[in-house]
Formats: structure tokens, C-alpha cells, sequence
């Protein structure tokens, strides 16, 4: 007899309804432990995504590129009138960063970066009877290894052995798998300027990252600018920063300063972190979804107690029970079924996460993994309990208010 | 001072065809009175026994507890009244089911909350016992006969020491042993305990053992 007069009313009437109490029990589990499970996949992958993506790929880009058109003198002599021109005919220039140097020397002077140049190229890679169509960057080794992680996703040869050989190329391990290429293999490089190269793989790199596998190549600055018939030009920087939550706001100060395109890596990869945006949408609404499906049974069930008791709520009034002590007794058999459906559920939850932990399987889609990246946080046990709760509280509210409004007067009269 | 007074009292219920239950009704009922309200079907005995309870609210006229208007109180004030100054039995028992017996007893001492667990334990057991119930104290309802439900039932009206206590048609599922048996506990406690006791029957050999018997004919109480 400790529990308080109310719960105990409730606890008697869920248990006398055991089937429809599991099943709406259940139904909340289910919603709690998939969200738990779910939301570790996903965020897993995603936190996993972009921790590559900091550690593989530089954290801004400059590019030889512009942002805008350049303005056209008539659209500065009369800033104020519609102007239309057609035909426009862009200057031939050789492209490529202008004052590359001056603007690498000024960027060496801030604090907490490193900076590499690079000029980057289509080439086609031709080995055996196989064309492979693929990025080449002409990289600085000494420099390079200080602003990427090239160095260390090498499985075999090293950065230094492109100063050694004649010809040093290092390839992807796509690359290297699609053409069966193996190290010291002597590939034939194709630019778009005609120029041909034999080149000597000397190095394999494996990023995780399966777009970078199957499409970058690196080789020497200088063969580069040979092979891309572009000699002392270089048309990308990159830049490595030691507090990555800074890339944003410097590359528009980059940006700002020296007019070139400058990109952050949250812009390079805006189209995955805009998947992840949808994903987690179509989580919340998944899960939201089964959450409601959940407390539609919750409150069910409490609607069948409150048709079924009509006669216990007419006497319990008649003896003097208030409005606000029936609507109480039928909230807390719905906040029952909720506090025990979350505590089932983080339980189940925690279990399923702790399964897909050990499954092993080769994934390979944006990024290559062996079995689930998963994400455990109290965060997602917080925010599923509470939806839960929320949602059954609202599902039992509906049909304890129209119990609390049962007239007594009417359920007597009728006797049985 | 009377502890429950009518004063014209009157419902009609609402309708195209308003349909008149209770007839400017005026009544006193003094402590440790008994009486019995008697009446063909459809006389409006039992819709009475609701007004005076507090169950219903008239369309005039008014019910004083204890000497005080209950015109103008709340829900709820009208709930807390009844919870500490009214015992019902109904036709049926109403028990809940799923509590035993003392459990029944128990639920609008606990209500109240004016006593402690172990004595609220204590009143449920005494109270059982002076119905002769003692050893049926921890079963279900449904592990009881009528009778002893009744009796449960009228003990759980008691729990509250309540000044008047209101029953509609309490034998009407009795056989005529526990019937005689409901009505000599009635008398009882109004004749030994001072409590006013009101008792809707149609049973006449009943009523005549009241102290006064009021016979309604269509809504009105007919001399």
C-alpha cells in the first residue's frame, strides 16, 4: 500500500489488461530502441565521414577560379540601368593562380596553418590495354606531407621516392585494382595537351574515401606542369589549419583578400553534408512515425480502461474523487506505459547497437569500412526518452480528460 | 441543527420535451433519522436521493449540508462535501474489482487523507468486522456473494464517519434474508451512531420499518 492511491488505481487497471499493455509497451520499445539504433548507424557514419574528410583532404582550397563573372566595364560606367550583353567572349589567359607565390608567402605568414601548392589535371592513365581517367596533382613532397595525410594512407612506397625515381607516379588503390597496376608497374600517362609520360608507380594510397581512391594520382609538381604543359604554374593551394572549425570563416577572409575562389572543406563536400541533412530528416520522421504508431496504442488501450471502468469512475466521484484525481489516474497509466516503454526500449536499444557492433562486412560506398561506424551518446537515449514520453502523455491525456468529465449522476442511474 | 435540507428542490431535464423528475420537494432530515423514499418507477425517487447527494445540480430550489447553501460551490468543493459528509450504496455494489474488500474500504479514507496507512488499515478492518466481514477482508469482489458485497459496499460508505448516509435501492439484488439484514444495519447506524440515513426502496415492507417514509408520485411527495 506505499504507492499513492492514484498510481496504485492505474498499476491495477494495466495489469488487468496484461495483452494490451505489452503490445502498447512494445509498440514504445520498439520506437525507443530503433531511434537509439538507428541514430548510432547514421551519426556513426556521418561523424566517421567527416573525420576522414578533415584528416584526408585539406581543410581549404584556393582554386584558379572566380565566385562571380567579371564585371563588365558598362555595368560600371552605368551602375543603375538594365544592361543586356550578349556574346560575350572570355579573354584567353593561361590559367592558373596569378602571384601564386607572393600569395603563398603572405599565407605563410599567419599563424596556424600550413600551406602547399599544387597543380592539379585531367590526365588519362593508360596501362596494358586499360584507360583509366583520372586526377593527377603536382605536389611539393616536403610541403604535401604537412597539409594532407597522403603520406600516411600509403600501404606501399613513399612520398619521398617521387624525388628518386625518373618518372615516380602514386596512384590510388582503386586505380590500382581496376587496372591491376602493382608497385614499380611503368604506366603511360595522357594529358589533354597531347603530352605523353611514362611514368614508374612508386607509391599506393588507401584514403577510405572510394572517390579518392579511384580517381587521384600524384606525382612531382614539375612533371605535372610539364605533363599539363603549364610550367612554373600551379592553379590549386591547400591549406591545413590546426583548428578545423576555422576553416569557413578564413577561407572567406582568403577569399576576401586575393579574389580567388577559396573553398572550405564543409563547401568541397557540401553535397554529402547536404545528404546527411536528408538523412537525418528521414530518421526523425521515420522514428516519429513509429512513435505514433505507438502511442495510437497507448491510447487505445487507455480509452478501452476508461470505457471499461465507466462504473469505477461514476463511484469514485460519487465518493468525492475531483475532476483532476480520475484525469490523474488514467495520465499515469499512460506515463507508465511510457517511463517502462523507454526503459525496455534504451535496454533493447542498447543491445541492438551492441549487435551491430560486432557484425563484419566490407562497405563500400562514400567511404570504405569494415562493418558499422557507430556513435554512442547519451544524447540519443535523452532526446528518444523524451519523445516517448511526451507522446504518451499526450496519448493518455485525451481520453483521461473525457473520463474526468463522466458525469456520476449518469453511470449510477444506469446501475449495471 | 438538520444535517441535509430540501428547499423546492426541482430538476427538469432539458429538451424538446422537458421532462420534470423532481417536484419542488422540500425536506429536513435530522441526525440519526431513517428515512425511507418510496414510489412507483419513474416517481423520481432515486433523482432525488442524486440531489440531495450532490450528485446532480437542481433547476431550482437548493440543498443545504449542515445548514450551509450548496448553490454556488465548485465541482470540486462539492466533491471534497460528499468525499467528508456522505456514504452512497447503489443498486449495484460498485466495488472495484480489482481490490480486495478492505482495499474497497480503504479508498476514500485514502482519499481524505486524514489518517495514516496503519490506521486506515485499522478503520477498514474494524469496519468489516462490525459488518461480519472480518474473514472475507482480503478477498476479490468476485470471490464474494451479493450480500457481502452490499455489506462492503455500506462499509466503504462508512469509511469517512460520513453524517448522512445515501443508498438507492441497495437490497434491489438481495434475496430477502440479506435485505432484511441491509435495512436492520441501516437503522443501526441511525439509531445508535446519530447518522441521517436516506433509503430509495420499492420494497414496502422495508420502508415501513423506517422512522418516516416519504412516497413520491410523480415527482411530488404525495401525503
Amino acid at each position: 500500500m506505499a504507492l499513492p492511491l492514484g498510481l496504485a488505481i492505474a498499476t491495477r487497471h494495466l495489469l488487468h489488461r496484461r495483452r494490451q499493455t505489452v503490445t502498447s509497451l512494445l509498440g514504445v520499445a520498439l520506437g525507443v530502441a530503433f531511434f537509439i539504433a538507428i541514430a548510432a548507424m547514421m551519426q556513426g557514419f556521418q561523424r566517421d565521414f567527416v573525420s576522414r574528410i578533415i584528416d584526408v583532404a585539406p581543410h581549404i582550397t584556393i582554386k584558379d577560379e572566380f565566385r562571380a563573372p567579371p564585371r563588365q566595364p558598362v555595368e560600371t560606367a552605368y551602375p543603375a540601368a538594365v544592361i543586356g550583353l550578349r556574346g560575350i567572349k572570355p579573354k584567353d589567359e593561361v590559367r592558373g593562380l596569378r602571384g601564386a607565390r607572393s600569395i603563398i608567402a603572405s599565407l605563410e605568414e599567419m599563424p596556424g596553418l600550413k600551406v602547399a601548392p599544387t597543380l592539379s589535371g585531367n590526365i588519362l592513365l593508360r596501362f596494358g590495354a586499360k584507360d583509366i581517367s583520372a586526377n593527377i596533382t603536382g605536389i611539393v613532397p616536403d610541403k604535401e606531407r604537412l597539409v594532407t595525410k597522403l603520406e600516411k594512407d600509403l600501404i606501399s612506397g613513399s612520398l619521398d621516392s617521387l624525388y628518386t625515381a625518373a618518372n615516380g607516379i602514386i596512384i590510388g588503390e582503386g586505380i590500382a585494382q581496376k587496372a591491376g597496376i602493382g608497385m614499380d608497374d611503368m604506366v603511360s600517362v595522357v594529358s589533354p595537351e597531347g603530352v605523353v609520360m611514362r611514368m614508374k608507380v612508386v607509391g599506393i594510397f588507401v584514403s577510405g574515401i572510394t572517390l579518392m581512391d579511384n580517381f587521384e594520382t600524384y606525382a612531382l609538381m614539375k612533371k605535372a606542369q610539364v605533363l599539363q604543359n603549364r610550367p612554373n604554374i600551379i592553379n590549386r593551394i591547400r591549406i591545413r589549419l590546426d583548428d578545423v572549425e576555422q576553416a569557413a570563416d578564413l577561407a572567406k577572409t582568403i577569399e576576401a583578400r586575393f579574389g580567388y575562389r577559396s573553398e572550405s572543406w564543409q563547401e568541397q563536400s557540401s553535397n554529402v553534408l547536404g545528404i546527411f541533412v536528408i538523412q537525418n530528416a528521414i530518421m526523425y520522421s521515420t522514428v516519429g512515425a513509429i512513435l505514433i504508431v505507438a502511442c495510437f496504442g497507448i491510447f487505445n488501450v487507455i480509452s478501452t480502461v476508461v470505457f471499461e471502468k465507466t462504473k469505477d469512475i461514476g463511484i469514485l466521484k460519487s465518493i468525492g474523487f475531483r475532476d483532476a484525481d480520475i484525469r490523474r489516474i488514467f495520465v499515469y497509466e499512460g506515463l507508465m506505459l511510457g517511463v517502462i516503454g523507454v526503459i525496455l526500449g534504451w535496454a533493447l536499444g542498447y543491445g541492438l547497437v551492441e549487435f551491430m557492433g560486432t557484425l563484419d562486412f566490407k562497405m563500400e560506398g562514400f567511404v570504405r569500412a569494415q562493418g558499422f561506424v557507430l556513435y554512442r551518446t547519451p544524447k540519443h537515449y535523452a532526446i528518444s526518452g523524451a519523445m516517448a514520453l511526451t507522446a504518451s502523455t499526450f496519448a493518455a491525456w485525451l481520453p483521461a480528460r473525457r473520463a474526468s468529465r463522466l458525469q456520476p449522476v449518469d453511470i449510477v442511474r444506469g446501475g449495471a | 441543527m438538520p444535517v441535509l435540507q430540501a428547499r423546492k428542490l426541482t430538476r427538469t431535464l432539458p429538451g424538446p420535451v422537458p421532462v420534470t423528475l423532481v417536484r419542488e420537494i422540500d425536506l429536513v432530515v435530522e441526525p440519526g433519522e431513517f428515512v425511507a423514499v418510496t414510489g412507483p418507477s419513474g416517481s423520481g425517487k432515486s433523482s432525488l436521493l442524486y440531489l440531495l447527494g450532490l450528485l446532480d445540480s437542481p433547476s431550482s430550489g437548493e440543498v443545504l449540508v449542515d445548514g450551509a447553501a450548496t448553490a454556488g460551490l465548485s465541482d470540486d468543493q462539492l466533491a471534497d462535501l460528499r468525499l467528508a459528509r456522505f456514504g452512497f450504496v447503489f443498486q449495484f455494489h460498485f466495488l472495484l474489482p480489482e481490490f480486495s474488500a478492505r482495499a474497497n474500504v480503504e479508498i476514500p479514507m485514502r482519499r481524505l487523507g486524514t489518517l495514516d496507512g496503519r490506521a486506515i488499515r485499522a478503520h477498514a478492518d474494524w469496519l468489516l468486522d462490525t459488518l461480519g466481514l472480518a474473514e472475507h477482508a482480503g478477498k476479490l469482489p468476485e470471490q464474494m456473494s451479493g450480500g457481502q458485497r452490499q455489506r462492503v459496499a455500506i462499509a466503504r460508505a462508512l469509511a469517512n464517519d460520513p453524517a448522512v448516509i445515501l443508498a438507492d435501492e441497495p437490497t434491489g439484488n438481495l434475496d430477502t434474508k440479506s435485505a432484511e439484514l441491509v435495512f436492520a444495519l441501516f437503522r443501526q447506524l441511525a439509531q445508535t451512531q446519530q447518522r441521517a440515513v436516506v433509503v430509495v426502496t420499492h420494497d414496502n415492507d422495508l420502508a415501513a420499518t423506517a422512522d418516516r417514509r416519504l412516497h413520491l408520485v410523480d415527482g411530488r411527495i404525495s401525503p
